[in-house]
């Protein structure tokens, strides 16, 4: 048994869950302190409002009252988390590779403008056999658009060797403007219902929105539909492409030393353009299956001046599950679960925005998981070099060259 | 002679790294105002020895005066507080800094928290004038030739007004014409006054512009000589010493036909705006160990770079097999034949945070017998991985699973030659094949590559080791700044006669095609 622990200790993913954990962790305590400070200087609430509020971030959906509200809550934290693992999935797959896909956010954006584009054209009213086949359509022409956006920096970097966060950014807002700017001509998408302003059309009036496949049913008054399952078999096939093909060999190559992968004959330029697209048409799935749901309206008319936080949290949620595909499933819903138990943070006497920061806070110290890891093994480390450091027999010219170059600092 | 005390006097310096003796018992001798050259091969503990003066590393035993008065040097600054001073080989300058600006940097003079320029302005200027380095002081670092660069580093240890000078190989990212400028001004130097140590181990120039000469070998302090009193011969015997020899068990090479042509190769350098490799050709035939030697920095990984196809060649052609090879892929080459064992294991040779079973692969994980359908048949390739890990007796802590990072340093060279030498091959390219190898381990590399050779294969061998060169090879050419300077038998030849060819004392003029 004792043994048992011991290996479990040594392995890498053992590491990361345990990584991940304290963040979270030293994230919702930070997010108390917070709420403690704040409970100290306001008259309203006391600190036993911190703790009440402390206790309903921890409940998630479960903190939302009656069952009723609880189960359609539920419903919509797995509504919401789907488009997020889809993001998540997109920068860790760009992160194996050796890439900041910081673009996800534009390519989220084409991938909205690309189904939607398909979706809202097409008027399946009352057939839904051929709704569900537009819908595949619009997904598809979604993940094409997305895939092409991604490319755009993968092909900066891999031939002009233009840093890829630079072109992304870049790319970003180009993307934002042209989404404006294309649904700003097209009268016939635009909802003219009254009190309704810079908002198209939904699915719901086309008859195409993604199938719900009875999920609605076992979680009534939500928006659940099947892009989770989609998000989630996506993200395991990801993860088997990574792990046990040809080209998933090729991309982590590249990505862990593309001098060796380039010594090994691999094209280290087309690896990086392809995952860049790859990483591009998975953020842009997520905003197809976020829009093409019957009950979300995409607001076209603000676009080109906010970038959708979906592309954005796709970082914090990829570093959660230390990039692995398969673990951004279960951080994806974590994030949404805490996402919805912030929301009831107002029921403690805490406003909407002090629950966000909260958010933020917790979602961000996901950016300290490298650190935490690294607390967490330090020692060890520690040791373990001061082994190699006998074993090896380093030549004392190289130990010089470091010597010297410590010296310059 | 014993009237003045000694600049520097290092007197019987030890210093040790685990099991191995960098330094043993050296004594150095600076006299104030002479040029003193430090000659030694590679390894043979320069490096350690100016480290230890410069306080980055505490000797295990020994004592440094200064003036005659004993001085424990701790770190950088205490030598700095002394008056050493180092150019060091890779130049420690802010590229997009001025002149200036990286003169005074980290000795800045301020009022009220604003920088002064004025007076060192002045001061630069005056210390150019005198020792005749011109440098523009408001050009941009990135913008000057690589010998400003240099001058710039120079007027940096004048400017903290340094009393001992230390050249750490200062010319080995020289053209002619710097090398012949920075000779002059080092002369300049020393008759005013300033003490230089001058590490180097090219002989011309120690005979040019040096006073005393002295030379390490393998950790040890050989002696010390006046230049005017020796000769180029004596200095590179002294260098290279009489090995022990370390003779590999081989049969006389049956060479047959020419498996690689080397046609007017020419490769620019990464490091420097230079041709690394000017204008070579040669012939490596099948069945015989053709080696390069030469001194490190000479060209020889450009060399080996070109034609495993890591770097485009600026001319020439490559001809493996008659099929020109020159604008091929590493793929295809690699196809076509070549195997390659890199110089830098880290760098090319391993993905350092894959397991060693991938890292087995990584040269043939596209055929068909490691793949199907595109997905990767991992239980043949841990069949494949552990009958080469046993053949080659690779040892790691988890077997075929281990991360190659947590491997010994030898053990990642072995796994690499493992993997390289069983890939079906027409041509080997082995850059230093047996670098951080234990005495056993060398032994059976080396006669690996033999069998290679005596089942037909051809060997290009890229090694900076002597013992290396002069046992493994069946013909030796000598590399020395970009270019072949001479073909040698090791079996005819001395290791003195192929250490004048590598210090560029001595080259066939007539050779044109090796």
């Amino acid at each position: 048994m004792k043994n048992f622990f011991q290996d479990l200790k040594q392995k890498e993913g053992f590491k990361s869950v345990c990584a991940s954990i304290l963040c979270i962790l030293a994230g919702i305590l930070v997010g108390f302190v917070v709420m403690m400070i704040l409970s100290l200087f306001n008259d309203r609430i006391g600190l036993k409002n911190a703790f009440q509020g402390l206790g309903i971030l921890l409940g998630g959906p479960f903190s939302s009252g009656t069952a009723k509200y609880i189960i359609t809550n539920l419903g919509d934290m797995i509504f919401y988390a789907a488009p997020l693992v889809m993001t998540g999935v997109s920068v860790a797959i760009a992160y194996k590779t050796g890439l900041f896909n910081i673009g996800a956010a534009g390519q989220f954006l084409m991938g909205t403008m690309g189904s939607l584009m398909v979706a809202l054209n097409i008027d399946t009213t009352g057939k839904p056999a051929l709704g569900v086949l537009v819908w595949i359509l619009a997904v598809i022409a979604g993940m094409l658009a997305g895939m092409l956006w991604g490319a755009i920096p993968g092909l900066f970097k891999a031939f002009f060797n233009v840093n890829e966060v630079i072109v992304c950014i870049m790319t970003n807002w180009i993307a934002a403007n042209i989404v404006s700017w294309i649904f700003s001509t097209t009268p016939a998408l635009i909802n003219s219902g009254a009190g309704k302003s810079g908002y198209l059309i939904t699915t719901a009036a086309t008859g195409n929105g993604t199938p719900k496949l009875g999920l609605d049913r076992l979680f009534p008054g939500s928006y659940i539909d099947i892009g989770i399952l989609l998000a989630i078999v996506l993200a395991i096939t990801m993860s088997v492409i990574l792990t046990k093909t040809v080209f998933g060999y090729e991309l982590r190559a590249c990505g862990a030393n593309k001098y060796g992968a380039r010594y090994a004959g691999m094209n280290e330029k087309k690896n990086i353009v392809l995952s860049m697209a790859i990483a591009g048409g998975l953020a842009a799935i997520g905003g197809a299956i976020y829009y093409l749901n019957p009950g979300i309206e995409f607001k076209f008319d603000s676009a080109y001046q906010k970038l959708p936080d979906y592309g954005f949290n796709g970082i914090p949620a990829a570093l959660l599950g230390s990039c692995n595909p398969v673990a951004v499933i279960f951080v994806g819903l974590f994030i949404r679960f805490l996402s919805i138990g912030g929301d009831n943070l107002t029921s403690a006497g805490f406003n909407k925005y002090i629950a966000d920061i909260i958010i933020a806070l917790i979602i961000y110290f996901a950016g300290f998981s490298k650190l935490f890891r690294d607390l967490l093994y330090r020692k060890r480390k520690k040791a373990e070099t001061a082994e190699h450091a006998k074993h090896e027999e380093t030549p004392p010219d190289k130990v010089t060259t470091q010597g010297k170059e410590g010296e310059a600092q | 002679m014993g009237a003045e005390p000694y600049a520097i006097e290092m007197r019987h310096i030890t210093k040790r790294f685990g099991p191995l003796t960098a330094n043993d018992d050296i004594t150095l001798q600076l006299k104030r105002g002479e040029i003193h050259a430090l000659l030694g091969e590679n390894g043979a503990g320069k490096s350690t020895l100016m480290s230890v003066l410069f306080g980055l590393y505490d000797p295990d035993e020994g004592e440094i005066y200064k003036d005659g008065k004993l001085v424990h040097i701790k770190d950088p600054n205490d030598a700095t507080a002394l008056g050493i001073g180092m150019v060091h080989q890779h130049f420690k300058l802010v590229e997009c800094f001025s002149v200036l600006d990286n003169i005074i940097l980290g000795d800045e003079d301020t009022s009220f928290g604003f920088l002064k320029k004025s007076t060192a302005r002045k001061k630069v200027q005056e210390l150019s004038d005198r020792y005749g380095l011109a440098v523009d002081p408001d050009a941009l670092i990135e913008d000057i030739t690589v010998g400003m660069q240099q001058r710039t580093e120079i007027l940096k240890m004048l400017y903290r007004d340094n009393e001992i000078l230390i050249f750490d190989e200062p010319t080995a990212v020289l053209t002619p014409q710097e090398i012949g400028e920075l000779m002059h001004i080092m002369k300049n130097l020393a008759r005013e006054g300033k003490s230089i140590l001058f590490i180097t181990h090219k002989l011309n120039e120690i005979m040019e512009v040096a006073d005393r000469c002295s030379v390490l070998r393998k950790g040890r302090y050989i002696g010390t000589v006046n230049v005017a009193d020796t000769t180029k011969e004596e200095l590179s015997e002294m260098m290279v010493g009489r090995m022990v020899q370390f003779e590999v068990e081989k049969k006389p090479a049956k060479p047959g036909k020419a498996i690689l042509e080397v046609r007017d190769l020419t490769v620019k350098s990464q490091s420097h705006h230079k041709d690394a490799v000017k204008n070579v050709s040669f012939t490596v035939r099948s069945g015989e160990i053709t080696c390069i030697a030469g001194i490190d920095g000479n060209g020889q990984t450009e060399l080996g770079y070109a034609i495993t196809g890591l770097e485009k060649p600026e001319s020439g052609s490559l001809i493996l097999n008659g099929e020109d090879i020159t604008h091929k892929s590493i793929l295809k080459r690699s196809e076509a034949g070549i195997s390659h064992i890199p110089e830098d294991r880290h760098k090319h040779g391993l993905i350092l945070d894959f397991s060693l079973q991938e890292n087995l692969v990584l040269r043939r994980y596209m055929e068909p017998r490691f793949q199907k359908n595109g997905f990767i048949r991992f239980d043949e390739v841990r069949k494949y991985a552990d009958q080469l890990i046993d053949e080659f007796d690779v040892r790691s802590g988890e077997g075929a699973l281990s991360t190659a990072r947590s491997m010994s340093g030898g053990n990642q060279q072995k796994a690499i030659v493992a993997r390289e030498l069983d890939h079906e091959h027409q041509l080997l390219v082995a850059i230093q094949p047996t670098r951080g190898l234990d005495v056993g381990a060398i032994e059976f590399i080396h006669s690996e590559i033999v069998k290679k050779r005596d089942n037909g294969a051809a060997i290009l061998l890229i090694s900076l080791e002597l013992d290396e060169v002069m046992s493994l090879s069946d013909r030796i050419l000598v590399m020395y700044e970009g270019e072949i300077v001479g073909e040698l038998d090791p079996k005819k030849t001395t290791v003195q006669e192929l250490g004048l060819y590598m210090a560029g004392a001595k080259r066939d003029t007539v050779r044109k095609e090796a």
